[in-house]
């Protein structure tokens, strides 16, 4: 493991408005990840863990503090460029699948390579590579709802991985699985961190998935509370 | 993403609801249809008002009905002779009658002409001859027959020198005029039969006076000073009172052409009408169901933004997916415009003329309804969060 850091939080502060109340999502967060590391944030619903992921993720910015990845300041960053840094460097895999309907595993597999112009006949071949190390090798023309729970997990995994992410965030990955399936799954991101050395930040109810974590983190109120290595 | 993709991607989501979409299409369909039609109309219309008036310096007088005495044709010859700028044409006088040749029967129209009305109608003699100044002057009951009347009469007997009977009195055939073709659909002009116009006053008609006569300034230019001089002199003839209206009417063929310019105009204002409110309602359609695909497709929406897609991606793919729908409507408005109106003059029995440039302009037309009104359900779709489209149940 290098010691570059991948992550850097700077006192992250959230404040959603619902009506006249003002919710504190976070209350200054500050944390460092580095390359290749792999993290699962817990705590209980409410305690910021998906808004802190949404920043994370490039999908929300902070109302106030500075989020560093791969040493560039996003958080003052344009919904665009949001989108360019999602696109390029972060795989999302989530608790629903949400992958695209009535569409074929190939495809949902491909689905950032168009928005990021790959010609079209290297992202088939590059789909057709990801799935076959997700272990879907003979599914890939399958369609979504033609796939069983793990299966379509999998596209997910594949399709996360397909632009080459510094990051991947998996958001209750196993959430929707029986345990046995959720073990395979985890198993896959194990190896991927293990053998390709992706960075997977992993945000859980479940102990048996944070176990799979290098380290731990708990989130209370907005606020880290406490940090395990596991 | 690229404009192929993102038309693929257009098509499958179109490909999903195809019920949906054709209806959606259908305002569309009509709007083009009758853009199409109406376009194809325009050029029709006008050829055949040309068509059968090729002199423009032509001046019609028509007087119905209560011409007097003084009015008798020669006197009435000779006054307008005195017209320095008109040249007579032909006096017509006409009625249809029952004709009779040995055991058959034909209704046909009968013209009281002059003897210039070969000339100036732009007819041919086929067989024999055309009656002369002399037979006019002198009434003689003599006949030309129109080809179609000579073929139900005679079925390819020579007719020349025959005694046909027109209202039961006799009249010889002396000439058979080469067949024309219908005109526009509404009278058959091989379907006629030609006598001098006083021999259908005295003989046929029982009246003394003419029923319209047609006249030729002597210069495309003078036309104006032609009609003022025949309305001078048909107010004397008619001691009409100064002040008093006129019993007659004198039109030149310019006023003819323009009042068939505004019906064709009144059609076209029709189809017009017909094409602006069902492309605004078909638009409208296209608006209604964008909104729709939206809505169902949130989280299609969310996670294509997750992965990366920008906002004027989505903005494309949308807009690309009503394009798409106004211009299949289009293509389909044109074949149906096409058709119909093809159809429609086949049995109207008019000419139509293919026009590329309506095809083009319904064309661009059906695509800006796309553009415009799938515009904002497509930024509608654009400026949704990431965060809660993801969560959109």
């Amino acid at each position: 493991m290098n010691n570059n850091n991948l992550i850097r939080l700077e006192n992250l502060k959230k404040v959603y408005k619902v009506g006249e109340t003002q919710v504190n999502a976070l209350r200054g967060v500050s944390y460092t990840i580095k390359e290749g590391d792999m993290v699962a944030i817990m705590g209980p619903s409410g305690s910021g863990k998906s808004t802190l992921m949404n920043i994370i993720g490039c999908l929300d910015k902070p109302t106030e503090g500075k989020y560093f990845l791969e040493e560039q300041e996003v958080s003052t960053l344009d919904k665009n460029k949001l989108a360019r840094i999602r696109n390029r460097k972060i795989g999302f895999v989530f608790q629903t699948f949400n992958l695209l309907a009535r569409t074929t595993a190939l495809e949902n597999t491909e689905l950032p390579l168009i928005y990021s112009n790959t010609p079209a006949k290297s992202a088939k071949e590059l789909a057709y590579k990801v799935l076959a190390e997700v272990g879907l090798k003979g599914r890939e023309l399958h369609k979504t709802n033609q796939l069983s729970g793990g299966e379509q997990q999998r596209v997910a995994i594949a399709r996360s991985l397909i632009n080459n992410p510094s990051l991947v965030l998996a958001d209750e990955p196993t959430g929707n699985l029986d345990s046995k399936t959720g073990k395979e799954i985890m198993e896959i991101f194990k190896k991927l961190n293990e053998e390709k050395k992706i960075t997977i930040i992993l945000v859980t109810h479940d102990p048996d998935v944070s176990a799979f974590a290098r380290k731990i983190i708990y989130l209370k109120d907005g606020q880290i509370i406490r940090e395990e290595h596991s | 993403m690229n404009i192929m993709r993102t038309i693929r991607v257009a098509f499958r989501a179109l490909g999903r609801n195809k019920m949906r979409s054709f209806l959606t299409a259908l305002g569309i369909i009509i709007g083009v249809g009758a853009v199409i039609a109406s376009k194809r109309w325009e050029p029709t219309s006008f050829m055949s008002v040309r068509e059968a008036n090729p002199s423009e310096d032509a001046v019609m007088a028509e007087g119905p009905s209560r011409l007097s005495p003084t009015t008798m044709p020669k006197r009435y010859r000779k006054n307008v002779m005195l017209c320095s700028m008109c040249r007579p044409r032909y006096q017509e006088g006409s009625g249809r009658a029952q004709v009779v040749y040995q055991n058959k029967n034909w209704n046909t129209s009968v013209n009281g002409v002059g003897e210039h009305y070969v000339e100036i109608g732009n007819w041919k003699v086929e067989e024999g001859t055309f009656f002369d100044e002399n037979m006019v002057r002198s009434g003689q009951k003599v006949a030309v027959l129109g080809s179609e009347v000579n073929q139900n009469l005679f079925e390819g007997a020579d007719p020349i020198g025959q005694i046909i009977r027109i209202k039961k009195i006799p009249f010889r055939v002396i000439g058979v005029l080469e067949s024309k073709g219908e005109a526009g659909g509404w009278f058959n002009r091989d379907d006629i039969i030609l006598v001098p116009y006083t021999t259908a006053q005295r003989r046929l008609l029982g009246i003394t006076h003419i029923s319209s006569i047609d006249v030729s300034a002597v210069s495309g230019s003078r036309t104006e000073d032609a009609m003022s001089q025949i309305e001078d002199l048909l107010r004397i003839r008619h001691k009409i009172a100064p002040g008093a209206e006129d019993d007659f009417n004198v039109r030149n063929m310019s006023d003819i052409a323009e009042s068939a310019a505004e019906s064709r105009d009144a059609l076209k204002i029709l189809l017009g009408g017909i094409a602006s409110v069902s492309l605004l309602v078909g638009g409208i359609g296209i608006m209604n169901i964008m909104l729709v695909s939206v809505t169902e497709r949130i989280r299609e929406i969310g996670i294509r933004m997750s992965v990366g897609a920008r906002e004027k991606d989505i903005l494309f793919q949308f807009l690309t997916e009503a394009i798409v729908l106004s211009l299949f409507g289009g293509l389909l408005g044109i074949g149906m415009g096409v058709v119909g109106s093809t159809l429609i003059s086949k049995l109207a029995e008019w000419q139509t003329l293919v026009s590329l440039w309506s095809i083009i302009v319904a064309f661009l037309f059906s695509a800006m309804v796309g553009v415009f009104f799938g515009f904002y359900p497509a930024r509608k779709a654009s400026k949704l969060d990431p965060i809660e489209a993801l969560r959109y149940e």
